[in-house]
């Protein structure tokens, strides 16, 4: 299961999804080398003008921080298809309320690919004039990409929502990262938004949909990813 | 500007009313000269700081003005108008306004004054507060926060109209807080409202009175001071630093080898005050008197993090005289009155001999007798710094902390706060907020864009414009733009953030799935939970208990008697010691002459220390190094406290590393600070490439200074302070968090976001200034590079000197300080991998 990377970038870590490959990057995206498809979840996009409308006047950076990063895994896998496995938005005004110039550069980043919207809680609606189909879920081969993940252990399922989170103590220092939370027949993806925090894996939200002897989190570092065997993870 | 007063003062007849004079008759007391001295400068129109020591009757001096106003004004005739708060006390603690209204209401009842008095906390029922703004008392007690909230009201206008006078207590606790920045902006306020407002201010004795005296009253013109008042202490307070046939330890802070010795005190007195600086400490302390308490004798424990309803079953206690010793942490320092105590035992170092004073000021709170107290130094250098302390007392040399620039995050808060209150003008508020003195050098420019942040965040990148808070009328005022706003600001009023604290409740069961009941110990912080395996022991509340998991916002525990406790290590003190002690101690540790005061064993130390090394002068700053095991190790020793220390740690491996020496790791005490790493430090000195003066160079303070702060953790959680206090984020409201880590947005994320994206923001300047002279104690370390200039002194050993033990012991207890993260994830990654592969 758990296997050093083999992609052409190092800082991966490879899984298995009912036989598919995924390759886990530390930057927080999810890559399909057999189906040349690229999956990311919980952009959060215009999280900071979504509190700003509240009267709490976060910095308006996080979409520009967020696509800038999107940008550079988009350059370097060049996928055929990108899957954005919902919460792309806030809320449902964010496409509408997203400046101009950064719905130019996410324009820039969809032209050519096959491009997915899959709806989720924040934004469960077709993102305000943007190209893209909008799916409640998506099926391809024997995986389903959906945003919340199903009740019950289920073969081959790619879902967002629960932002998973990981903590380890090693020589009483506590470290947390975001992280892949996976058996071998589901992925949970971590949030990719800049503004997103992360909920532990061993919370009660991850109960129930995970085989505890094939769990792994895949915590990100700073340049490779670290699988964790369920052992070494602590609860908040 | 003392006019001599004195003459008329003391013909008190002609300035009591006959009530008052009746009242002091009655009780065979003479008011005292400074009462009467307070009064008439009072009623001649003056604000006055009173600085005097704990039994001088402070508070009847502070209050004589105003209820020898209310009762020449006399009762309210039938169907007259109801008159506004005529006095406003504000006090940094909500029991303090409490205790105070208790101790005022017997001369007010005696006198037959007619005046009514009430206080106002956060506890107080919305109903009562409703009923204050209709019908106000004549004397309001309040905190610095309720101020702020009623001033951010439509009516505080008409609530203030009437207001006459404005006592702060234990001034100099507040004004060196942001709640005390917050308070100066408020006293601004109210400034407006009633111009010729007077203000008393009580204090104990500060290094800077005058900073106080300026901070009183308006800074218009500049400079313009309140009168002050000094009622000279009481009889010298006895103290002595514990005798004991012990062997003293050489680190640590336990001080467990005194217990026996400290039980003995006690059984000797009344009743006993032991202070402590952490409440780890605390527990500690309590457990190892309760294993040697053959007698049973009544000892109680108390600290800030127990139980509410525990600790005031124990104040209550201490109040009858029904116990014979408290154990307690800062959480009793203010003035608040307790029983019958006769003797003040201190475990630990007291850091700060403005601090000690305070402490000792506890017991016997009658002036003209001295009071006795005990030091128990936890290890020889704390045996150097309670000596220094002891002298420092006995010559009355103070060392508070100065009382600094306003911070720009609290002038925030209050500009939103004032928009609430009713629209303003910026050139009005600017005059009115300068006028206080923690901002009378606030420029322009930086006012206007604290308004900027106000209103719309104050970005570089202008895309709030329509979602403004504050927004600007045709007349130019700026307005709250929605109801919903002052709402928020309300919730969020006040300056202390809390660090995230976890409810501890004791239940009885085994098994996770009984996580739920039990009784409440009190509160614990979450960064200590972080490092907890289900199953590890802890101290808590005088018991030892074992962790067994967190649910929602509770931390479960089960009882553990008899097992060995894990005790929290929360290292030394939480205080570091004060500039001036640190340099009574390196001057006593310069002067042999000095070292016969000292225990032999602690004489003996330094005199071995002399023949194998050396000691530095009082102005030079000893820097040793040798070999150990296959490290190369380095400790210096300038005496500036932990926090200048870990600061001085992170910038000097940084160049080091730059210089080749391959530095692996630091720790730092109050006292001194080691390195070590794989390259002879020493040679690299000696050969030129690396001087100990190009290493201590204060240039290290500029580019290294801001590259690794940029990083660091202290700077983030300075930043989430900042950004809850401006009202950027919300505030935890405990006990209301329902929602998981996942939706709320973190500070950590923001700060990295906004850092760089828009690097010259208001608020990472507003944070940048708090974590130099807060958590990193930036000045206290430029001082000190700045003063070692030329006098560093190295000493090249074959191994490790007396005086380098104490630090050297601390390798392995402290955490290494540093980031690396990702090493200790490979590492864990890897662990498993080795086990897997039988390689282990």
């Amino acid at each position: 299961m758990i296997v050093r990377a083999q992609s052409r970038f190092s800082a991966t870590s490879e899984a298995a999804v009912r036989g598919e490959r995924v390759v886990c990057d530390a930057r927080g995206v999810a890559w399909f080398p057999e189906m040349r498809l690229l999956a990311v979840s919980d952009l959060h996009l215009e999280k900071g003008s979504r509190h700003a409308r509240r009267g709490y006047m976060l910095p308006p950076y996080d979409t520009a921080a967020t696509l800038a990063r999107l940008a550079a895994v988009i350059a370097d896998y060049d996928p055929t298809m990108v899957v954005s496995l919902g919460d792309s938005f806030d809320d449902i005004g964010g496409a509408a309320r997203m400046p101009a110039i950064y719905r130019d550069q996410l324009l820039a980043l969809m032209k050519g690919r096959d491009w997915f919207w899959v709806a989720g809680n924040h934004d469960p609606e077709k993102p305000a004039d943007l190209p893209g189909a909008t799916v409640q879920e998506l099926g391809i081969g024997g995986i389903v990409f959906r945003h919340e993940p199903s009740a019950g252990r289920l073969a081959g399922e790619i879902a967002g929502h629960l932002h998973p989170g990981a903590r380890i103590v090693q020589r009483g220092r506590s470290v947390r990262r975001r992280c892949f939370a996976a058996d071998r027949n589901r992925l949970i993806m971590p949030a990719f938004g800049s503004f997103t925090g992360a909920l532990n894996v061993l919370d009660r939200a991850f109960s129930n949909l995970f085989c505890p002897d094939n769990f792994v989190a895949y915590m990100l570092g700073t340049d490779r990813v670290y699988p964790m065997d369920r052992r070494l993870l602590r609860s908040d | 500007m003392n006019r001599p007063i004195d003459d008329r003062a003391l013909e008190g007849a002609t300035l009591l009313p006959e009530a008052f004079s009746r009242w002091f008759a009655m009780r065979g007391w003479q008011p005292r000269a400074h009462q009467l001295d307070l009064l008439a400068r009072a009623e001649a129109g003056r604000s006055v700081l009173l600085i005097a020591p704990t039994g001088a009757g402070k508070t009847l001096a502070g209050f004589m003005p105003s209820l020898v106003d209310l009762a020449r004004r006399g009762k309210r005739k039938p169907g007259a108008a109801a008159q506004g708060v005529h006095t406003l006390y504000l006090s940094p603690l909500k029991a303090l306004a409490v205790d105070i209204e208790r101790n005022l209401t017997r001369p007010v009842t005696e006198m037959g004054l007619p005046i009514s008095m009430e206080t106002r906390t956060g506890d107080t029922p919305a109903h009562k507060r409703q009923r204050q703004k209709q019908a106000p008392p004549d004397i309001l007690l309040t905190t610095p926060e309720q101020l702020a909230l009623m001033l951010a009201s439509k009516d505080a206008e008409r609530f203030f109209a009437d207001l006459r006078y404005v006592i702060f207590d234990e001034l100099h606790a507040l004004v060196t807080s942001k709640r005390g920045q917050l308070l100066s902006l408020g006293l601004a306020r109210l400034r407006k409202f009633v111009p010729d407002l007077r203000t008393i201010g009580l204090s104990a004795t500060v290094a800077e009175p005058d900073e106080l005296r300026r901070w009183l009253v308006g800074q218009n013109p500049p400079g313009d001071m309140a009168d002050k008042i000094t009622v000279a202490g009481g009889a010298k307070p006895h103290i002595t630093i514990l005798e004991t046939a012990e062997p003293l330890p050489w680190a640590g802070h336990s001080a467990q080898y005194s217990i026996p010795e400290i039980y003995d005190a006690i059984k000797d007195h009344r009743t006993t005050l032991l202070f402590v600086n952490t409440r780890s400490q605390a527990e500690r302390v309590f457990q190892e008197l309760w294993h040697v308490n053959a007698d049973t004798l009544p000892i109680a424990l108390h600290h800030g993090s127990l139980d509410v309803g525990q600790r005031r079953r124990v104040e209550k206690a201490m109040e009858t005289n029904s116990l014979r010793a408290i154990v307690a942490t800062s959480t009793l320092d203010l003035g608040i009155d307790w029983g019958d105590v006769d003797l003040v035992v201190h475990v630990g170092a007291p850091k700060g001999a403005s601090r000690l004073a305070q402490r000792i000021g506890r017991s016997n709170h009658r002036m003209d007798e001295p009071s006795r107290a005990i030091l128990v130094p936890a290890n020889r250098f704390e045996v150097l710094e309670c000596q220094a302390a002891l002298d420092a007392n006995y010559l009355g040399a103070q060392d508070t902390p100065p009382v600094g620039a306003g911070g720009l995050d609290v002038l925030a808060q209050h500009v939103m706060g004032m928009a609430c209150a009713e629209p303003f003008f910026a050139d009005e508020l600017y005059a009115e907020i300068v006028s206080a003195s923690p901002y009378a050098r606030l420029d322009r420019e930086t006012f206007d864009r604290i308004v900027d942040f106000v209103a719309t965040g104050g970005y570089a990148l202008r895309t709030y414009e329509r979602f403004a808070r504050i927004r600007q009328m045709k007349d130019g005022r700026w307005r709250v733009a929605h109801p919903m706003i002052a709402q928020q600001y309300r919730l969020n009023v006040g300056t202390i953030v809390e660090a995230p604290m976890l409810n501890i409740r004791l239940v009885r069961g085994k098994t996770k799935s009984a996580l739920a009941g039990g009784y409440s110990l009190g509160k614990i912080e979450e960064y200590f939970l972080e490092t907890l395996t289900p199953g590890d022991t802890f101290i808590f509340a005088g018991q030892v208990v074992r962790f067994a998991g967190i649910r929602e916002n509770e931390c479960y525990v089960t009882p553990a008697p008899g097992a060995d406790a894990l005790v929290p290590s929360y290292g030394g003190g939480k205080f570091p010691l004060s500039t001036y002690l640190a340099a009574e101690v390196r001057a006593m540790l310069a002067d042999p002459s000095r070292w016969h005061r000292l225990p032999e064993q602690v004489a003996e130390w330094l005199t071995i220390q002399k023949e194998k090394s050396v000691l530095p002068s009082r102005d030079d700053l000893l820097i040793e190094t040798f070999p150990r095991g296959n490290r190369f190790y380095m400790v210096a020793y300038p005496f500036e406290g932990r926090l200048a220390h870990q600061t001085l740690g992170m910038l000097l491996t940084r160049r080091l590393e730059r210089g080749g020496a391959r530095p692996l790791g630091f720790v730092a005490t109050d006292y001194a600070i080691a390195i070590w790493g794989l390259r002879d430090m020493g040679a690299l000195n000696r050969s030129g490439r690396l001087t100990f003066g190009e290493l201590f160079d204060e240039d290290m303070l500029g580019d290294d200074l801001d590259a690794w702060l940029a990083d660091s953790w202290l700077l983030k959680r300075t930043f989430r302070n900042c950004a809850v206090i401006a009202g950027l984020i919300e505030r935890r409201h405990p006990g209301k968090e329902k929602s998981g880590r996942q939706v709320t947005v973190s500070a950590d994320l923001i700060y990295d976001v906004l850092r760089s994206h828009d690097p010259d923001h208001i608020l990472l300047r507003a944070t940048r200034a708090d974590a130099a002279t807060g958590l990193l104690d930036v000045r206290r370390l430029g001082e000190m590079l700045s003063r070692v200039k030329g006098r560093i002194m190295h000493k090249d050993l074959p191994r490790i000197s007396p005086l380098a033990v104490p630090v050297m012991l601390e390798i392995g207890k402290e955490r290494v300080a540093g980031g690396a993260e990702d090493e200790l994830l490979g590492e864990a990654a890897d662990s498993l991998i080795d086990e897997a592969m039988g390689t282990q």
